[in-house]
């Protein structure tokens, strides 16, 4: 038997070593955050959120052009998917019996680790090949297909979250299954589908792999989502692998927006989640 | 279920019956892009699998110009890269884990889950364009001849350094799922029975022994989950992994070495893919993703659902 004195000594040196691990993990993930503001910082002014791209070799131009898409590319997305996973959501959370709901839950949970390059190779496939060419309205299906399990997941569990007992005094009092589900249900469990909805969104607003195949990319103002279209993230993408020196500190621009837009979008649904606690209290 | 009876008890049943074929309607639709998904990759990898058969999985010759594909080098890539990552990651992310659920003040706790949890959410072409130009100059500079000078007697850490390679993929994609092990690792230590803590250190066992003799115990079958789960992110990881990995499909020992994984391979020809056994063979490449991450995900819940259960039913 070890003496108490070791195992103390033992015990302290295990949490700090935990302690370190979560730091060195957290440290160089916020690491890796200072590098993109710091370098992304410098690339950002207004000429770069307001031009079209500059050809090659002329210093300038922005990335205008790929904000306005991609916005348009997720909201077509949004408008896809958000319809189909809060009703599915809903479906489960109230109607679905045991084995249905079960399978539809299984899966969703896998369906959120399919690769997105996968998803990416469907949209094309369902959407590209047969029409001969590329279109950010494919990139929109392919997100969607993205949002739908993290929109499905978060519905479910808010219309849950609602207490039964206020569902059962509505029926009771003669409302319709409909309504009571519309006029009760839904607005009490409204904030933190907002909140799934937002974290679906900033879970496809990066996402680039996709995109290669379906939005493709343009150098032009495009409005014309069955037209190929610019994205932030795919001149992220080309701009960093590209050798020239000048996109490549547009490419650390670039970037400093996406984390911007994703954090934005995090941030905003804790936010909403915790006015949600306070609705119900 | 309680909720059908109710529905059936109400007056107008055929607004409900609709609300609820419309709800209905919607879980289907959402079956359906399931299936879809599974069918349109096997359709367009038919001509694929028709020429080559099971030989694609263990030729490694992948060479467009004379039109032969074989995807074991690409297999090699995906699996040693993200060996490197779920060891890393893993290590990290569980004792992290540990830490956050069980010995960190409250004050220290809230932040690091936060940071951790928010960078979950940066985008992995993000990741990818950090690893290329501040990871791998490092790599090729500073680490690689570091671990060459100390371990160089180990074949895996022999030759040149290009800087872009298996190590410094498996390096980025470590910090990439590094939030994932730890989220859900965490997770699934705090739905361990605060009573057998108790129990435990009421029979004289230190914190840290209570921590590795029965609660990790415990939580064995989900910790591994949420490590498997990490595991799906890291093989079907494409946009950084392309940017830092070096795109060459070869086999080679050192993990300093250019290697391809098969989503980047993906990523990177299919909008150059000019003959239909090329496009096929990469859709196949897609498949190939596909079925593994199914079996990955489904193993990796199915392990993190035992212990919530497991959990629920003790209390």
């Amino acid at each position: 038997m070890r003496s108490y004195r070791s195992r103390r000594i033992a015990g302290a040196a295990g949490i700090f070593w935990s302690f370190a691990c979560a730091f060195v993990a957290a440290a160089s993930l916020l690491l890796i955050l200072g590098y993109i503001v710091v370098k992304g910082g410098g690339a950002l002014n207004w000429q770069f959120i307001t031009q079209l791209p500059r050809p090659v070799g002329i210093t300038g131009g922005g990335v205008a052009n790929g904000i306005l898409g991609s916005i348009i590319t997720v909201g077509i997305a949004t408008l896809i998917a958000a319809p189909i996973g809060v009703m599915t959501g809903l479906y489960l959370a109230l109607f679905a019996r045991g084995g249905f709901a079960e399978s539809v839950r299984f899966l969703s949970d896998v369906l959120s680790g399919i690769p997105s390059i996968a998803i990416g190779l469907f949209a094309y496939s369902l959407l590209v090949q047969p029409f001969k060419h590329f279109s950010a309205l494919s990139a929109s299906f392919a997100f969607a297909v993205l949002m739908l399990p993290l929109l499905i997941r978060t519905s479910e569990e808010a219309v849950r979250s609602v207490p039964r007992t206020i569902l059962e005094g509505a029926l009771a009092l003669g409302m319709t299954t409909f309504r009571s589900t519309l006029r009760i249900v839904l607005p009490v469990a409204w904030p933190s589908i907002m909140t799934g909805l937002l974290l679906s969104i900033a879970r496809v607003a990066g996402e680039t792999a996709p995109l290669l195949f379906t939005a493709f990319g343009s150098q032009f103002w495009e409005l014309n989502p069955t037209n190929p279209m610019a994205e932030l993230a795919l001149q992220v993408f080309t701009y960093a692998i590209s050798p020239y020196r000048d996109w490549q500190s547009q490419a650390w621009g670039g970037a400093l927006l996406l984390v911007m837009a994703v954090f934005a979008l995090n941030i905003l649904a804790r936010l909403l989640l915790k006015s949600r606690v306070s609705v119900l209290r | 279920m309680a909720a059908r009876r109710l529905g059936a008890q109400t007056g107008s049943k055929i607004v409900d019956r609709l609300f609820v074929a419309v709800l209905f309607a919607a879980a289907i639709v959402f079956l359906a892009i399931i299936a879809g998904l599974a069918i349109e990759l096997t359709r367009g990898s038919l001509l694929s699998l028709k020429t080559f058969g099971f030989r694609f999985l263990w030729t490694s010759e992948w060479n467009p110009i004379t039109n032969i594909f074989g995807a074991l080098p690409l297999i090699y890539g995906t699996i040693i890269s993200s060996l490197i990552a779920i060891v890393l990651a893993g290590v990290f992310g569980i004792f992290a884990a540990i830490f956050l659920a069980d010995f960190a003040p409250r004050a220290l706790a809230r932040p690091l889950s936060f940071i951790i949890e928010l960078l979950a959410a940066v985008p992995s072409v993000v990741f990818g364009l950090w690893g290329l130009f501040v990871l791998a100059p490092a790599m090729r500079t500073v680490i690689d001849p570091a671990l060459q000078k100390v371990f160089g007697f180990l074949p895996i850490f022999s030759g040149p350094s290009y800087g872009v390679g298996l190590l410094t993929a498996g390096v980025v994609l470590a910090l990439m799922i590094v939030p994932t092990v730890t989220a859900f690792s965490r997770d699934v230590i705090a739905t361990i029975p605060v009573d057998q803590r108790e129990a435990s250190m009421s029979l004289g066992a230190t914190r840290w022994e209570t921590m590795m003799k029965v609660v990790v115990p415990a939580a064995r079958a989900g910790i591994f989950g949420a490590v498997i789960l990490a595991l799906g992110r890291a093989l079907g990881e494409t946009i950084a992994t392309t940017m830092v990995i070096g795109n060459r499909p070869e086999i080679a020992v050192s993990l300093f070495a250019p290697s391809y994984t098969l989503a980047s391979v993906i990523a990177n020809e299919f909008t150059e893919a000019t003959t239909d056994v090329y496009l096929s063979s990469l859709v196949e490449l897609g498949l190939l993703l596909l079925i593994v991450s199914i079996i990955v995900n489904g193993a990796a819940r199915m392990l993190m659902w035992s212990v919530f259960r497991g959990a629920r039913s003790a209390r």
